[in-house]
This record gives structure tokens, sequence and C-alpha cells, in this order.
């Protein structure tokens, strides 16, 4: 292979790990809002706050980020399922003007705690126990990124087989229709809200202990994957899972190669500007609802 | 036509107790800076008069008319940054620097708005950081601005024409006041016009206000024009107060989020909110940064942040509200469709009748 063609074909390998990565944290977001209509601004705070559970717990107790995923995932399930009890179930049938600035308020809430908490500075996990990379036919993978995205694969094919295949997931998609005739089919939403929420929630908190292998953890981290998560899972397709999945590696793919091909530092810009093209053309996104 | 409409703002009755409060503010406001004459206290105002007035700002087309913007730091930035390309390559002074960044804000507001005001709701607010991120990224690359050092205002003779004082904050105080007075006559009279009942049909149901004929995203283009217009007077006042400007200073996602949070503490759609707001976190904000020290001790966010859930939640017409004794059932909307409808990131197609 032409050193070109190797450089492209490692930016192409590299955009798809990252975009793997986005795609899980755009599916999490893609089930709070495929079942209850609410865009949750506050996800990548969320997984902010995984990122930091698991590098407190790496610094303090030495949990290394593999094993100390689970209690990530749950505690971000917990978490979830509070923030709705304690928050978004009041606003459900409030005007949508209100339902933007609960969100909002949330994030401005977790990410300044953060600030406040532990300080701006940029923390790393050193020495986890993925560390290092391969090289494949000339293209060097770093191993925490290429374990994260199989995390990432597995975890968001469990999640679509939940949602598919289980008798739960039924439920979920049912209320996700229609709330009154679910009801009236003995399906408790206030559950299935929660559980979405839960859901959603444990899908960063996965993410977040993945990340934390190989990525700086700091209160804005949030920022950026949140907002790109928001736009991905527009993109493809409203609370539709398999398409958020679809979108994020696209995504992914399209900011690397954005990068390269036109500047780093303009990686962003390529995404921001396909998000305004595509949501005002093509507002249905790649998929339909699920 | 225009005597007619002035004797109609006049002659609005405004209760007693309320006419002598507002004397003895404005009284108090205007003498301020002789009974405080130490530069922090001056300062303090000042900051809170600026973002008072972005709050009002802001309040035009994300409270009044419903349209959530998180982008309006493009405009702030954009005053800014083209009164200070202005006086400091051209010498052109920097209130006509100010004129002219009003209008390039306005050119802005619809270049950005006309696509993005076909989305509702969280569609818009995303699409708006979108559009400020872009900005920022474009104004950090682009060295003719001086990229992401940033650009000093040069230093002049300190007069009222230059725009810049350096002995004392007082003439800076009183433009600040100046300024907040006419972005509150601005919504006062949006407020009472039928510019203000369009916007408040559009924010409370677009598709009906469409079917009376109303060209929605006519007006919504003419509240983001005169919201961006004061915005980005604030711009150059504030590229003229600090004789520094930066894209981290000017353009970032954090000022079009504190001036949102502003409005809606303190009230969206409501005259006095963006104050009560801004007389809430300026202050936060400033003895957070001298008792807990420096960046990053965003503590008076944090208090904030938990606020807005707790307004968002309880009471959506914001602290006014609370201060009216207006309790708005939650049920109610105050503006917008009361179920969430997750279809509808497009607007309905245009009904409107032309001519």
């Amino acid at each position: 292979m032409t050193p070109q063609a190797l450089l492209l074909a490692q930016t192409v390998v590299s955009g798809l790990l990252v975009g793997l990565m986005f795609s899980l944290i755009a599916v999490g977001l893609a089930l709070i809002y495929g079942v209850m209509g609410l865009v949750n601004f506050a996800h990548g705070d969320l997984l902010m706050l995984s990122m930091y559970a698991a590098f407190w717990l790496h610094k303090l107790f030495s949990l290394d980020p593999l094993l100390s995923l689970p209690l990530c995932t749950l505690l971000l399930f917990l978490l979830g399922i509070t923030i709705y009890r304690l928050v978004v179930k009041r606003i459900l049938d409030a005007p949508k003007i209100s339902q933007i600035f609960a969100t909002f308020g949330l994030v401005v809430f977790f990410r300044n705690l953060a600030h406040f908490l532990w300080s701006p500075d940029y923390r790393l996990i050193r020495e986890p126990f993925l560390r290092g990379r391969l090289e494949v036919f000339g293209i060097y993978v770093s191993i925490p990124q290429l374990v994260a995205s199989i995390g990432a694969v597995v975890a968001s094919g469990f999640i679509y087989w939940f949602v598919m295949k289980t008798e739960i997931g039924r439920a979920l998609r049912a209320t996700a229709e229609d709330k009154e005739a679910a009801a009236l089919m003995g399906i408790n939403s206030d559950r299935m809200y929660a559980l979405a929420w839960g859901m959603g929630a444990a899908c960063v908190g996965v993410a977040g202990a993945l990340l934390s292998n190989f990525y700086f953890v700091f209160p804005e981290v949030g920022a950026i994957f949140g907002l790109t998560a928001l736009m991905i899972v527009v993109l493809g397709g409203l609370g539709s899972i398999p398409g958020a999945f679809t979108a994020g590696i696209i995504v992914g793919l399209v900011q690397v190669l954005g990068g390269y091909f036109i500047a780093p530092a303009f990686k962003m810009v390529v995404v921001f500007l396909i998000y305004l093209v595509i949501v005002i053309l093509r507002p249905q996104g790649l998929f339909g609802k699920w | 036509m225009v005597s007619e409409k002035i004797k109609h703002l006049a002659l609005q009755r405004i209760p007693w107790s309320a006419a002598i409060i507002l004397a003895a503010v404005g009284l108090l406001l205007l003498t301020f800076p002789f009974l405080f004459t130490r530069p922090f206290p001056q300062h303090l105002m000042i900051m809170i008069f600026l973002f008072a007035m972005l709050g009002q700002a802001w309040n035009i087309v994300g409270g009044y008319a419903g349209q959530v913007s998180l982008g309006h730091a493009v405009f702030f930035g954009m005053g800014a940054y083209t009164s200070t390309v202005l006086v400091s390559r051209w010498g052109v002074n920097p209130w006509l620097g100010m004129l002219v960044g009003a209008v390039v804000a306005v050119a802005a507001s619809i270049i950005i708005g006309y696509p993005c005001f076909k989305l509702t709701g969280p569609y818009f607010v995303i699409a708006t950081i979108a559009a400020g991120e872009i900005v920022q990224i474009l104004f950090i690359n682009w060295e003719w601005v001086g990229g992401a050092r940033g650009l000093f205002v040069p230093l002049l003779e300190e007069s009222l024409p230059n725009f810049q004082f350096h002995s004392t904050k007082v003439p800076y105080y009183y433009i600040a006041l100046a300024m907040l007075v006419l972005s509150i006559l601005v919504v006062r009279w949006i407020e009472r016009s039928r510019l203000g009942y369009y916007l408040r049909a559009i924010k409370e149901d677009i598709d009906a206000a469409r079917g009376l004929g109303i060209d929605a995203t006519k007006y919504k283009l003419i509240a983001m024009a005169i919201s961006a217009l004061l915005t980005a007077l604030g711009g150059t006042f504030y590229a003229q107060y600090v004789l520094y400007i930066d894209p981290a200073s000017v353009l970032p996602l954090s000022l079009s989020i504190q001036v949102c949070l502003i409005a809606i503490l303190g009230g969206v759609a409501t005259l006095w909110g963006p104050l009560i707001g801004a007389l809430i976190l300026i202050p936060m904000a400033e003895f957070t940064r001298v008792y807990l020290g420096g960046g990053g001790r965003a503590l008076h966010l944090v208090v904030y942040g938990a606020l807005v859930v707790l307004v968002a939640v309880f009471q959506p017409g914001g602290l006014m509200a609370l201060v009216k004794g207006l309790k708005l059932p939650r049920l109610a909307p105050i503006g917008g469709e009361s179920k969430p409808s997750p279809s509808r990131i497009y607007e309905s197609t245009d009904h409107e009748t032309r001519g």
C-alpha cells in the first residue's frame, strides 16, 4: 500500500472506532427519546459523571476501569431513574420549552458541579489494564480504543436485542407508540419511562467506563459528546436505535475524514454543517421510528 | 400615527405605588456611582446592566417568540469583533463601529435564522448551538481577526467619542445603564405592539397563528433581528470596556448559556425577568470568584443550574411569576403544545396565505 492509501486507511479505521463510541452514547439517547419524546440535553454530562466515577474508582481503590465497568453502569442506571423520578416525571405534560429548560438546567448543574468538586483539571487514568497498540497490515490500532469499540457494539447490540426481542422491550415500544393504548393493555408507562431513562443512562455508564481507559476526564467532556450524540440521534431518525447506531459510525467517519481532508481544527464544523443540512433538508433522518 | 402611538403608551395607567418605586429605584441607579465610589461595586453594576440587557435581547426571541436560542454569543461576538477590527485596523470610531456591528449581527441573524426557523423546539436549540460552535471555531482559526490570540482595542485618550475611559468606570456605568434602559423600552414596545401579539401567537400555537394568516417565519426573523441588534450593541460595549477580545471571551457557548439562564430564571416573556435574573446571577458569580478564587470554582452556576431546574419543574414563569403571585398551573401551557410530539422536528408545511 502506498503511504497515502495507508494514511487514509488509518484514518478510516480511526473514524470507525470513534464512531462506535458515539454510537453507544447515541443509542442511549435514542432510547430515551424514542420512548418518551424527550430530548435529554444532559446526556453528555451523564457520560462525564460516568467517566469521573471510573476515574475516582481507579484513583481511590485502584479499580481498573474494566472491572469498574459494571459498577459505573449500575450507578448511571440508578442515576437515570433518579433523574426521571425527581425531575423528568414532573415535566412530562409541561410545554416543550419547560422540558428544554429542565434538562438544560441539569446540564448546567452537573457540569459546574464537576467543576466545583473536581476542578477543571484534565485527569487521565495512568496504566490501565488495557494499553498499547496493535499493528494490523501497517495500520495501528490502539488497544483500549479497540476494546471500547467492541464493548460499544456489544452494549448496543444488547440494547437492540432487549428492545426488540424481549417482553419488556415490547412493552417499551408499546409505550413509545401509544402511551394510553399501552396502559389499556396493563403497561405502566411510569415504569417504562423510568426504565428507559435507566437504560439510556446505563449506556453512557458503559461508554464512560470504556472511554476512561484512554480519554481525558474533565468537566466539559460531556459537552462535545453530548452535542454530537444529539445530532447523531436526529440524523439517525427519531428514536431509532439502529438509526442512531449507524449514524454514530457515519458521524465518526465524517469527523475524522473531515479533519483529514480539510483541517483538524475544522472537524467539528463539518459535523455541525452536516447536521444543519440534513435536519433542514431531510428531517426524518435515515430511518423512521422503530 | 406616531403621535397617537406615543399618546397611547404615555397614557398607560401605571399604579402610583409602582411609579414611586420606579422613581426611587431610578434615582438610586442614577446616583449609585457617587454613593459607591470604589471600582468593584461599579463594575458589578456594569456587568449586571450588560447581562440584563443581553437577557432582555434574548427574551425577545427566546421568551416572547418561544424560540430558545443557545447561539446568541454569535451576535455578541460579531458586535465586539466588528467594532474592534474597525477601530484597530482603520481607526473607525467605535460608536460607528457599534452601529456597523449591529448591522453585521442582524445580517448574521437572518442567515442563521432563516434555515433554522424551519425547526421546532429542541431541534432549533441544537441548531443554534451548532451555529454558535461553527462561528467560534471559524473565528479561532481566522488570522485576520487575530485568531485564538484575540484582538486588542488600541488605547486612546479617554473620552466619550473614543468610547474609552481609563481613570474611572463611571462613564461606562452610565452607558451600560442607558443601554439597559433602551433594551427595556424596546421590549416594552414589542410587548404592546402588534409584533408582540404575533410572537405570542406563534409561541402558543404556530399552526393556529399561521391559520390566521400570520407569516410566522417573517416575524420570527424580525424578533431574531431585533434581538441580535441589541446583543451586538452589548458586544461592542464589552469590547470597549475590557479593551481586549478573543473567541473564548465573546463567542463561547457558555456565554450563550448564561444569557439564556438569566432570562429563564428571572422569567421568560416578562419585562423585568432578565433584570432579576441578572441581579441574582452576576453578584453570585462575582462573589464566588472573589471568595472561592479563580476559574473552575463555578459554584454560582451549580446553584443557578439547580434553580433553573426548579423553575422549569415548578414555576415555568420564573421568579417574576412568583413575584406576581401568579401560580401558573403546570398543566396549562404558557406556550407550546402540551403533549410532546416526537414526530415533529420539522414545522408543519406552510399554510401561510401570501398577500
